[in-house]
């Protein structure tokens, strides 16, 4: 599971209202590499909670990225140097073995061969 | 040929060929005086510029060169076949032309991880087309199953993203080197963005996510070939069994059981996850099973107010069924009013379809959700190391 994934997820356990932003339990993380596509990257920066991203890269052991969220003049700048650490955050980082962790329940969702298991049980439909 | 001699010689497996004899020959002008002498009322029929013909040659205990074969097809001439096709010569400029090469190379006989209703190349790339997948965008497909439709949008260049509600689909294939992953690896495509697990009808998107897919393809489970499942248990769902709580050690690797998901909650999700999710002007494309009507009666497809069918193609499946690739492009922004009016829509469609389902004719059969396709196999057969059929669930 990369973190573009994780910056979509949440709990959605019946009743929970805070399932944003999941945490983190890695238990195997790889970087595999991705080709750079700058224009996917500014579509897809628009749509991302900086906050979180920030906090799952770290939890995966990358903190290079800014604590604060970049304003469009340096997503859209001719230099790419920030692009390319958002690449690498986004799509190059992958948890493979490890769980995410519901803020508000503590509900583990596994996260097996790279692929978040977010189906609910029966009593939390 | 009466009816029965046709039905029968279908059948048959050693008796090749049954034909009426229009001439028998020793020599080749013998054969010109039969066929000759042939009654008029028996062979004028397959003379009219109406009735194709083909001359085929065919010989026992001997083989023919080409050349001696069409020498014997030109002797014939003095059959007045009537000439069907004039011919035109055409003169241009060529300016492009289809690569058709993309089908041998992506045939889903070569494909090493397969299910059952996996999407035929040619189709998968229509598809892609129809969604206008191309470098840059983002696809998602909310029924991946072995990931065949996104193979396409990826060959056009797009990142794609996958979810499926069956974890043995998605997450273990047949193996380590049979897999959604390994698909995609056979083309040397990039690998999806992601893949998950998760039910569309209660999807985990984050709140405040939204407009994030350039396009969504998907064929949904409507139970024809393959059913949908959706969380929440069968008895659950139908009331016979108050929702029980997983016990506390169970629940690690728990597996939750699923109930039917029929063709008006799935087409309903598929719209709202489409309206929510869309870029505007983004595509969505997706399948939707029709019966062939005799008596020429409009299809209702489903609608939705964010969205405008652009195009509906039809591919005739068998003489009642067919199916529909609706094409349609959000042109409204998703908002609360939005979603009333949509689930207006929606009930009217669902009326329609219940009245429809009521009728009991054999269709009904077809498209009702059953539950005799209840996924018991769901712990037993995975632990079988044999890969056994697991068709209904891909």
């Amino acid at each position: 599971m990369r973190l573009i994934t994780h910056n979509m997820l949440s709990c959605n356990i019946k009743g929970v209202t805070n399932g944003f932003p999941l945490k983190i339990e890695a238990e195997k993380v790889v970087e595999k590499e991705v080709d750079f596509n700058p224009d996917f990257l500014r579509h897809m920066f628009a749509k991302i909670e900086w906050k979180a991203l920030v906090e799952a890269a770290r939890s995966m052991g990358y903190a290079e990225l800014p604590e604060d969220s970049p304003d469009a003049t340096v997503i859209d700048s001719a230099d790419e140097t920030f692009l390319r650490k958002l690449h690498h955050a986004l799509l190059e980082l992958h948890l493979e073995e490890g769980a995410l962790v519901c803020p508000e329940t503590g509900r583990k969702f596994p996260v097996n061969k790279g692929i978040p298991n977010m189906l609910l049980h029966e009593d939390e439909v | 040929m009466t009816i029965r001699t046709r039905t029968n010689q279908a059948r048959s497996l050693r008796n090749y060929r049954t034909c009426t004899l229009s001439g028998r020959y020793v020599a080749t002008e013998q054969l010109k005086d039969s066929i000759g002498s042939f009654p008029d009322s028996r062979k004028l029929p397959f003379l009219a510029s109406d009735s194709t013909f083909r001359i085929s040659v065919e010989t026992f205990g001997k083989a023919l060169t080409f050349d001696e074969q069409r020498e014997r097809i030109n002797s014939l001439t003095y059959i007045p076949f009537e000439p069907i096709l004039q011919r035109r010569i055409f003169f241009g400029r060529e300016v492009g032309f289809a690569d058709r090469k993309l089908l041998p190379a992506f045939q889903l006989k070569s494909r090493t991880y397969l299910g059952p209703t996996a999407m035929d190349a040619e189709m998968a790339f229509l598809m892609a087309n129809q969604a206008k997948a191309t470098s840059g965008k983002l696809v998602y497909d909310p029924f991946v199953g072995t990931g065949s439709i996104l193979v396409s949008a990826a060959r056009f260049g797009a990142m794609t993203m996958g979810a499926d509600i069956d974890i043995r689909v998605v997450r273990d294939g047949r193996g380590p080197d049979c897999n959604v992953w390994s698909n995609f690896k056979q083309y040397g495509l990039p690998m999806p963005v992601a893949l998950l697990r998760m039910d569309n009808n209660l999807p985990p998107w984050r709140s405040g996510l939204n407009e994030i897919f350039d396009a969504i393809i998907c064929d949904p489970p409507y139970g024809v070939r393959a059913g949908g499942r959706k969380s929440g248990g069968r008895k659950i769902l139908r009331g016979t069994v108050d929702p029980y709580t997983v016990p506390e050690d169970k629940r690690t690797d728990h597996i939750p059981s699923t109930g039917a998901y029929s063709l008006v909650e799935c087409v309903h999700d598929l719209l709202h996850l489409a309206a929510r999710m869309l870029v505007m002007k983004g595509r969505l494309v997706f399948f939707f099973p029709v019966l062939r009507d005799e008596n020429g009666s409009e299809v209702k497809f489903p609608e939705h107010p964010c969205f405008k069918l652009v195009a509906v193609s039809e591919q005739i499946l068998s003489s009642r069924y067919s199916r529909v690739l609706l094409t349609m492009v959000k042109v409204e922004p998703y908002s609360q009013e939005v979603e009333e009016a949509a689930r207006l829509m929606h009930l009217e469609f669902r009326e329609n379809h219940l009245k429809w389902l009521e009728e009991g004719n054999i269709h009904s059969s077809v498209f009702k959700p059953s539950d005799h396709s209840q996924i018991r196999a769901d712990t037993k057969s995975f632990k079988d190391p044999k890969p056994k059929y697991r068709g209904k669930y891909v």
